[in-house]
């Protein structure tokens, strides 16, 4: 009795064997903050990968018929969570391609672990310049998303533009990422043969910005440079306020993480800030579908001001239809050929822009400044400056 | 005067009264029982946190929010000295350095998991029109006006109370003599109790009144608190007015340092300054050796 059960047993596990190498799912990572202060934009990068890969699948899936299948975890914002992620997910998941999340410290640390692994790791959200430009050879970090070194020229330009900018002030909040963008800042202003007329730092938790504010004006700064997380930022406003300074503020994105509007009240929607994205406004057939499919998927989503962060959905919607061409360009999940695979990308219509050779050896960054949107808050919601005059 | 120095001097003395609070509450603990509440930015913290859940979240009007925070907080206080410094003390071990520190860690985290991690925002009407006068701009608020006029209004009261209520004597008599203290039927437990609700209570003071200025969340007190035992050094944590002295004058020098030379100089020159301080009187600004009798 015993022994025909083990042979029906075998026979079963056999067919279950055979029958699901010709549609085993390829597996896609992600390593993002899933809790804490920035869960809502973990959420925002897994619903962008979710709505490509369901429309993938839908296709029929990537190599011939192998449907995409998501995993995630949770890195608590935490670089040394995020390397034991990526480890699990690597060598235990053995995903095919690896999805970064929105803190730089946490990607910087899964970088070496993935060059030296040879899995294809690509950001949908985390900025820092490094994290492509990292050094490795071959390097198998790609980014679809802003970088900060891109960001600074972006930024000095738009004030120039917009704000007729000629003496910039520096606001940089005291940690690694705004000394990063400090470097930044200067060397796009030395390309324009510019210095800043003057340049401060504020500590994250700074009650009274106006003495560092103080001294910008009497350098008479005439446009202020911002680069910080949402508390520190709504710092910043609310101390030009109170001093009645009226200045054009451009920002890096921080502004777009949190309750930007009630923590710095009045004043908030004068800080214009880079996005990658929008979904206000008229959409492009990519844009109409991607929200036709969140709101039939996400019954929280009823329209663009539910799709938040939009830069979270739209980079990770647009990274995920790239590494899937990637995958197919390689013919198989080998790292070292999905890598290959991105150079060979010819021309892809996503949601942020039609990519034309979006990456090459040189390349890593699907992004330029061409590329990126200038946004505000109008209420609660990130709207596109073209959109709100 | 320069009116951005006016306004850095107000600014200045407005934290500086902040410190000064939070100072006041490691003094009064430390002069009843010898022993201090590392933490007490958490504290700080749970205040801000406590009166904007009341205000804001459960939309209660002003007074009885502000009353069940400071309630808490006290309650807090009573907390920290039985389950941080109580068992330690009790047993002549000075592990409640370390204890008050993985207690307030312990509320920080708990703040963050139940709170949130996103920073909020507490509105005030005091904190909406800077201040005119003769049409200038002083780039303050009246809150920041109100802030040194309350640290230093309780700190009188807190003089007053010491030295014209039997509270206050039975508190100054531990302070002398604990063994004497205790036979003369002054329940020592009790008072070392009352001086940590009190000292919590300080702190959560600070914190509901910088909170308007500031944005509420878990670690708005961590830097606070450091700052806060720095000037409670400097002034001589034997002395109720020097902690309140030095508070305003580590203010006072963050602001114009910053408004001066700059804010890559304020941390570096302001503890810098600190040192010399202590190098040049061991015993705090306004401090006096403790003398020990034999």
């Amino acid at each position: 009795m015993l022994r025909a059960v083990k042979k029906w047993a075998a026979l079963v596990l056999c067919l279950m064997a055979g029958g699901t190498l010709a549609s085993e799912p390829v597996k896609i990572g992600l390593i993002t903050a899933l809790s804490g202060q920035s869960a809502q934009a973990g959420e925002s990068i897994t619903r962008g990968l979710q709505v490509a890969i369901d429309e993938i699948n839908a296709a029929g899936g990537v190599l011939d018929g192998r449907p995409l299948m998501l995993v995630r975890r949770d890195d608590e914002a935490n670089p040394a969570k995020g390397v034991v992620a990526a480890r699990e997910l690597i060598h235990k998941e053995k995903v095919a391609v690896l999805f970064g999340g929105l803190d730089t410290p946490v990607s910087m640390a899964i970088v070496p672990l993935v060059n030296q692994a040879k899995m294809p790791f690509v950001g949908p959200w985390a900025a820092g310049t490094p994290i492509t430009k990292n050094g490795a050879n071959p390097n198998f970090v790609f980014r679809v998303s802003a970088m900060d070194e891109i960001v600074d020229i972006a930024m000095v330009e738009y004030a120039q533009k917009n704000f007729g900018a000629r003496k910039f002030g520096l606001m940089m909040v005291n940690n690694p990422w705004g000394e990063s963008n400090q470097k930044g800042l200067v060397a796009a202003l030395k390309d324009k043969g510019l210095e800043p007329a003057a340049s401060e730092k504020f500590d994250g938790d700074q009650v009274d910005l106006v003495p560092q504010l103080t001294r910008l004006r009497d350098a008479g700064v005439d446009t202020i440079c911002l680069v910080g997380n949402v508390g520190p930022s709504a710092q910043v406003v609310k101390s030009l306020r109170r001093m009645g300074w009226e200045v054009p503020v451009v920002s890096h994105w921080g502004p777009a993480g949190g309750r930007f509007t009630e923590l710095a009240g009045p004043g908030s929607e004068e800080v214009h800030f880079i996005q990658t994205y929008s979904f206000f406004g008229e959409q492009s057939p990519v844009g109409e579908k991607v929200i036709a499919a969140l709101k039939a998927k996400y019954p929280d989503i009823s329209g663009p001001e539910d799709i938040t962060p939009a830069v979270g959905v739209a980079n990770a919607y647009d990274a995920l239809h790239l590494a899937a061409l990637a995958i197919n360009e390689a013919g198989s999940t080998e790292g070292e050929a999905i890598r290959e695979g991105f150079f060979k990308i010819k021309q892809y219509q996503g949601l942020i822009k039609n990519y034309q050779q979006p990456f090459s050896p040189e390349v890593h960054d699907a992004l330029s400044a061409d590329d990126y949107v200038w946004a505000r808050f109008i209420d609660n919601r990130i709207v596109p400056v073209a959109l709100s005059r | 005067m320069d009116i951005q120095l006016v306004s850095a001097l107000i600014s200045g003395l407005g934290m500086g009264s902040m410190y000064g609070l939070m100072a006041l509450g490691f003094y009064i603990t430390y002069a009843v029982s010898g022993t201090v509440n590392f933490a007490q930015g958490s504290s700080m913290m749970l205040g801000a946190v406590l009166c904007f859940t009341f205000s804001q979240t459960l939309q209660w009007p002003l007074v009885p929010a502000v009353a069940m925070a400071l309630l808490c907080c006290a309650l807090y206080g009573l907390v920290v000295e039985f389950l941080a410094v109580r068992p330690f003390t009790r047993r002549g071990s000075d592990a409640w350095l370390m204890s008050t520190v993985a207690l307030g860690i312990v509320l920080d985290n708990l703040v963050m998991h139940t709170f949130g991690r996103e920073p909020r925002s507490l509105p005030s009407s005091l904190a909406i029109t800077p201040l005119e006068v003769a049409g200038v701009n002083l780039a303050v608020y009246p809150l920041q006006l109100i802030i040194p006029v309350v640290g230093l209004s309780l700190a009188l009261v807190l003089h007053w109370v010491a030295r014209h209520t039997r509270w206050g004597t039975a508190l100054l008599a531990t302070e002398q003599n604990k063994d004497a203290a205790r036979l003369m039927g002054i329940p020592i437990g009790r008072a070392i109790a009352g001086a940590f609700a009190l000292s919590t209570l300080l702190a959560g003071v600070a914190g509901m009144l910088i909170a308007p200025l500031a944005n509420v969340n878990s670690d708005m007190g961590t830097l606070f608190g450091l700052k806060a035992f720095s000037v409670a050094i400097l002034g001589g944590i034997t002395s109720p007015w020097g902690v309140v002295m030095a508070g305003l004058l580590f203010g006072v020098a963050e602001s114009l340092i910053t408004v001066t030379l700059g804010s890559g100089y304020t941390h570096i020159i302001t503890f810098a300054l600190v040192i010399v301080a202590l190098a040049l009187r061991p015993n705090g600004l306004f401090g006096r050796a403790a003398v020990k009798k034999v």
